[in-house]
């Protein structure tokens, strides 16, 4: 397996977090914002698990670490759905522009 | 003695007391004003006496340290100082006195008081100040005073100008007295009279520098006793009550300038140039002003252009190194002016109005005021036996002595003109048919006329304290132990310069009789053959309104000009700026919008930059 070199995962992390920020500043569903958070994360996770085995000097912290990011995120994505559906309750809405009460 | 700095503060008590509770107190303020100032008065003649028989006292204490130099605060007694204080507490305690008669009926009663007392602090402390930084602090209050009191009919518009051009014009004095004062401290590292005295004696101080100072402190003087060129905020300050009149512009304030010459005449005498600046002006404006006061018509005004001229005499006698002449004749002039200025209001308050031409055959009506009046006016024409007749003959002794024979005919002949104009002033007011309507003439209550009878009996016997046929204890007294001083006594005048004078002031006032009391000579007969010199002595010598042509126009345009650069350069760069910042402000509040992705959208952009330079550099920033 290991004809698959550094780079090729490096690249998937890439497009990956490209695509979850690109998702998160333009999506108007804050479920979807949230959605492509997850995959900024994901891709952070390879990145790690690719240092683990393919870095500097390789270790299986990496791994490790990742596996407390993924657990982490878990606990986060459900208590942002928490927060949305709140949200919703009473702003009626899950558009994400029309949360602007920072404004002010 | 020790405790001689009281006597500033027994008025400066009236002056609190009557700030905090002066409207609950109404008339009764007097009584504060008129107790107090007899304290002040009791005291500075116990203090007078005691320093007959005892050396100068003097005190001070540390009031500000800088480095090795210690500014100090006290209060010195010698033989000026004692005679000022005297002659300061009396007038003011005679003016307080009659102002509770003048004034009455008055909303601000207890305002005036208040001032009163005020100025009386200021006036009191001055005379007893050891050192110049002390001398300019009161100098500046009895400054203060004095504004507040002219402009006390502050409705009435012409007072609150002649408050402001007064203050102004003495401020422009003032300036001199502080160059020449800050000159002196550099040269002789100290604001101590004595010191001072000390380091010139001992030629520390070089020659031209002695003349500047003298000079720079002499402007300050000619501001504040009105001596030309900056006379003319004195007769415009006749728009104060006329109690303020006999106090600060005959007796005290106006007396500080002539003061300051005599308390530093040690420094004034170690240069002829200077003792001569002070004689020159003097005498000018001696007859300068006296030949304005021969065809004025307001009663005040004449006695005010009586006043400068009679302290241009003064000054004159200082000049001519007559130390001794010059104080004497303070302190007479200031009696026998106070006297006239009192007995003006007097007159005022029982016909008023202030214009002689509407007055007339008031002798028998005013069957006081007349004759103190007259009194009044016999000693300050110099007639014999009056107190103005010595200090007048002492003068004109120094002048001669000193040696300036033009002086010496121009004091003749401001003398002759003031026999002149006092008559004239006497007869208009006093003789002949009653002019305007004067209808309900009654002589003043008893408490003015009271000061005006002690003013009266000073103006005649105070010249004996200094005469050539009774001793000259004033003039002994005043150089006692005190070297620098010494050489300029007591002068024994030639007996004919007596007789003259006497001659010139008794032919002024057969003139006077001649025009004004007979009228067997026309009164046009002199403004007639002179018709434009009349014209001209009418508006002063157009003084004022070359005033007005030149510094005041020059400065006018340099305000203006500076106004325009002040709204459209210095306010238009500052507009510039504050408009740029708040356009900044403006965009920085659009973009904070509250939308998240924005932020982040921003935020990403940000980081993409510093990551792209940071790769671009190789790490950092060359």
């Amino acid at each position: 397996m290991s004809s698959v070199p550094a780079s090729a995962f490096l690249a998937l992390a890439l497009i990956l977090f490209c695509i979850g920020l690109y998702g998160a500043l333009t999506k108007r569903n804050t479920v979807i914002v949230l959605i492509s958070i997850e995959l900024m994360l994901n891709a952070v996770n390879i990145n790690l698990v690719t240092f683990s085995k393919y870095g500097m000097a390789p270790s299986i912290t990496g791994q490790i670490f990742a596996l407390f990011a993924i657990s982490v995120a878990a606990a986060e994505a459900a208590v942002g759905l928490a927060i949305l559906i709140a949200l919703y309750r009473t702003k009626k809405t899950v558009n994400i522009d029309e949360m602007d009460t920072m404004k002010n | 003695m020790e405790n001689a700095w009281l006597i500033p503060l027994f008025p400066l008590i009236s002056f609190l007391i009557l700030l905090l509770f002066g409207k609950r107190l109404k008339e009764a303020s007097a009584y504060v004003g008129i107790l107090l100032t007899l304290a002040s008065l009791i005291y500075s003649i116990l203090v007078l006496f005691e320093r007959f028989s005892e050396p100068t006292y003097v005190t001070k204490f540390d009031w500000l340290t800088i480095g090795d130099f210690h500014l100090t605060a006290g209060f010195e007694v010698n033989q000026l100082n004692a005679l000022m204080l005297f002659i300061v507490s009396l007038v003011s305690f005679l003016v307080h006195t009659y102002s509770k008669g003048y004034m009455h009926g008055d909303e601000r009663f207890h305002v005036f008081y208040a001032y009163l007392g005020l100025f009386t602090f200021a006036m009191l402390g001055l005379v007893i100040s050891p050192n110049l930084l002390q001398t300019y602090i009161f100098w500046e209050l009895v400054g203060v005073g004095s504004f507040l009191l002219i402009g006390f009919y502050f409705y009435k518009e012409e007072a609150k100008a002649a408050a402001k051009k007064a203050f102004i014009m003495t401020r422009i004095g003032d300036v001199g007295l502080f160059i020449g004062m800050a000159l002196l401290f550099w040269q002789t590292k100290s604001f101590e009279y004595s010191d001072i005295f000390a380091a010139v004696d001992a030629g520390q101080v070089s020659g031209t520098m002695i003349t500047l100072t003298a000079i720079l402190i002499f402007i300050g003087a000619v501001g504040k006793s009105g001596q030309f060129p900056l006379h003319t905020w004195l007769p415009d300050a006749m728009e104060g009550p006329t109690p303020v009149s006999a106090l600060i512009h005959a007796a005290t304030m106006v007396a500080a300038g002539v003061y300051l010459v005599a308390s530093l005449f040690p420094l004034f005498s170690a240069s002829h140039t200077a003792l001569m600046t002070v004689a020159v002006i003097g005498g000018f404006t001696a007859i300068f002003a006296a030949s304005i006061g021969l065809v004025q018509t307001d009663i005040k005004r004449v006695l005010a252009y009586s006043t400068v001229s009679q302290l241009g005499y003064m000054m004159l006698a200082l000049g001519s190194a007559g130390y001794v002449a010059g104080v004497f004749h303070l302190m007479t002039h200031a009696f026998f002016k106070a006297l006239l200025f009192l007995a003006a209001g007097s007159v005022i308050h029982a016909v008023h109005t202030q214009d002689i031409e509407e007055m007339g055959g008031l002798w028998k009506k005013l069957k006081l005021t007349g004759p103190l009046f007259l009194i009044g006016t016999l000693a300050i024409s110099g007639v014999p036996l009056l107190s103005g007749f010595f200090s007048k003959d002492e003068i004109l002794a120094a002048a001669w002595e000193g040696g300036h024979p033009v002086l010496f005919v121009l004091a003749l002949v401001a003398a002759f003109f003031t026999a002149f104009y006092m008559f004239r002033l006497f007869f208009m007011v006093f003789t002949g048919e009653a002019r305007g309507n004067q209808k309900h003439v009654h002589e003043s209550p008893s408490v003015m006329t009271f000061p005006m009878i002690i003013l009266g009996v000073l103006a005649v016997v105070a010249g004996y304290v200094n005469t050539p046929w009774f001793g000259t204890f004033l003039g002994d007294w005043l150089v006692d132990g005190n070297e620098a001083l010494a050489a300029h006594g007591h002068h024994e005048g030639p007996v004919w310069i007596m007789i003259l004078a006497t001659v010139v002031s008794l032919l002024g006032i057969y003139l006077a009789w001649l025009i004004y009391g007979k009228r067997s000579v026309s009164r046009n007969w002199l403004s007639g053959s002179g018709d434009m010199m009349h014209t001209v002595l009418l508006n002063k010598y157009y003084v004022d309104e070359f005033y007005q042509l030149t510094i005041v126009v020059i400065t006018k345009g340099i305000s203006y000009f500076l106004r325009f650069i002040d709204t459209f350069l210095v306010e238009g760069i500052v507009k510039g700026i504050t408009g740029f910042v708040q356009g900044l402000g403006a965009t920085g509040s659009k973009m904070q919008s509250g939308q998240v992705q924005t932020y982040g959208a921003v935020a990403f952009i940000g980081l993409a930059l510093l990551a792209v330079i940071y790769a671009l550099t190789g790490g950092y920033l060359r």
